[in-house]
């Protein structure tokens, strides 16, 4: 299932400067491993000891998967799927 | 008519209203807290107030006073406010790229202002804060982002208050900044009522955190607590900018642009419980009204062309 990623400017290195890359996947695990066959070391700068790395944040669709399953967060055909580092403030 | 005593005393017990032309079904209601109705139009007044009663309580902030905060500027309008009502000096510690408004309110009321660079965004005004607060130790940091008095305000405040005209709210939506509103309010009403949904809206920016060297360099505020949220959404411009221009449109209420983004997350949870169903009573929070926002242009023009002007720009 093609899932749509939108990479932060941080991360581009490893996606030769692309914005947004395409991968496969079922879930977000699944789509992360994809990823990393495709933009090697991606996936260590995700995910840590299992889980999703402290200062990464993931969202299908816009939402937070920490709240929805984590890295077993389903994804479908056509989901877009969006990292970015953990960014606070500016609230006010 | 009311009678006050001080500016200060006008502070909180804002109105919450009904929003009937955006409710997406007849079951499912959104229903608008406007914060905007603070003495100086947005919801830091009352985390403001709360943390200079709290440091003047422990001693540490006593007359004549300088306070040092990291601000992308609703919070330090609050603070010189406050300030200049107390006889406190006022630094704003500021990313370069938050609006003019912001700058001239500010100056108004006599604060004086440290630009940050704009590409590390509010973590960098964090960051040069924390410098000017080591070289300046008789300055008096309330830091927001960790003062447990930001989300008290909101745990004592803004909570009981809601919970009070709806007692059958079932989800409150804010944003998601220091996270003393989510944390203080969300904290509250599950006390209450633990099946209340807790849902946070981040607007997005993350270009902003372009300057950062690697990933251990984001930033999560001391006050932040996952276990106070149920959901979580990270909204963009176009987005924002288009459910702003909606709750103008359709309910007359002028807000900034951090609020279409909130609007948008109490939308996308409406529209799921009326799928499925369900009734809701939404409550979300209007932070603050759309005069600070003018210059950027989110107003005026195609969506398209606002979202663009608005690219890069500080708007949360």
């Amino acid at each position: 299932m093609a899932v749509n990623v939108s990479i932060p400017t941080i991360l581009r290195s490893h996606t030769d400067g692309q914005k947004s890359v395409q991968a496969d996947g079922g879930t977000v695990a699944e789509v992360i491993n994809d990823l990393d066959s495709r933009h090697s070391g991606l996936k260590d700068r995700l995910v840590k000891d299992g889980g999703l790395h402290r200062f990464v944040n993931v969202y299908v669709n816009d939402e937070d998967i920490r709240f929805v399953g984590g890295l077993e967060a389903t994804v479908s055909d056509g989901d877009s799927l969006t990292i970015l580092p953990a960014v606070a403030g500016g609230m006010r | 008519m009311a009678r006050y005593d001080s500016l200060l005393d006008t502070l909180g017990d804002t109105p919450l209203v009904g929003l009937p032309a955006l409710s997406p079904a007849p079951d499912v209601r959104l229903w608008a807290k406007l914060e905007d109705r603070n003495p100086t139009g947005s919801v830091k007044d009352r985390p403001a107030l709360a943390m200079i009663e709290a440091a003047e309580k422990e001693g540490t902030l006593t007359q004549g006073c300088t306070i040092l905060e990291p601000t992308s500027g609703n919070t330090g309008i609050s603070l010189a406010m406050a300030a200049s009502l107390k006889g406190y000096g006022l630094v704003c510690v500021m990313p370069e790229n938050t609006s003019e408004e912001r700058r001239q309110i500010l100056q108004a009321y006599g604060a004086r202002i440290v630009s940050s660079p704009a590409e590390g965004g509010s973590n960098q005004a964090v960051a040069v804060a924390k410098q000017l607060a080591e070289q300046n130790p008789d300055w008096v940091m309330l830091y927001q982002y960790g003062n447990s008095a930001n989300a008290e305000a909101h745990y004592r405040g803004t909570g009981p208050e809601i919970l009070r005209d709806l007692p059958g709210v079932t989800h409150f939506v804010a944003g998601l900044g220091t996270t003393g509103t989510l944390v203080g309010v969300g904290r509250y009403l599950h006390e209450q009522n633990p099946g209340t949904q807790v849902v946070a809206a981040e607007p997005r920016y993350g270009e902003l955190v372009y300057g950062l060297r690697n990933l251990d360099e984001g930033f999560v505020p001391e006050l932040y607590d996952a276990d106070v949220l149920n959901r979580r959404f990270s909204v963009g411009s176009y987005d924002a900018l288009r459910r702003t221009r909606q709750l103008l449109e359709s309910e007359g209420i002028f807000a900034g642009i951090s609020t279409g983004a909130v609007l948008h997350a109490a939308l996308t949870v409406g529209e799921r419980a009326a799928a499925t169903g369900e009734s809701a009573e939404i409550v979300f929070l209007v932070a603050d009204a759309g005069w600070k926002y003018l210059s950027t242009g989110a107003y005026s023009g195609t969506l398209d062309e606002a979202a663009q002007r608005l690219d890069g720009q500080l708007w949360a």
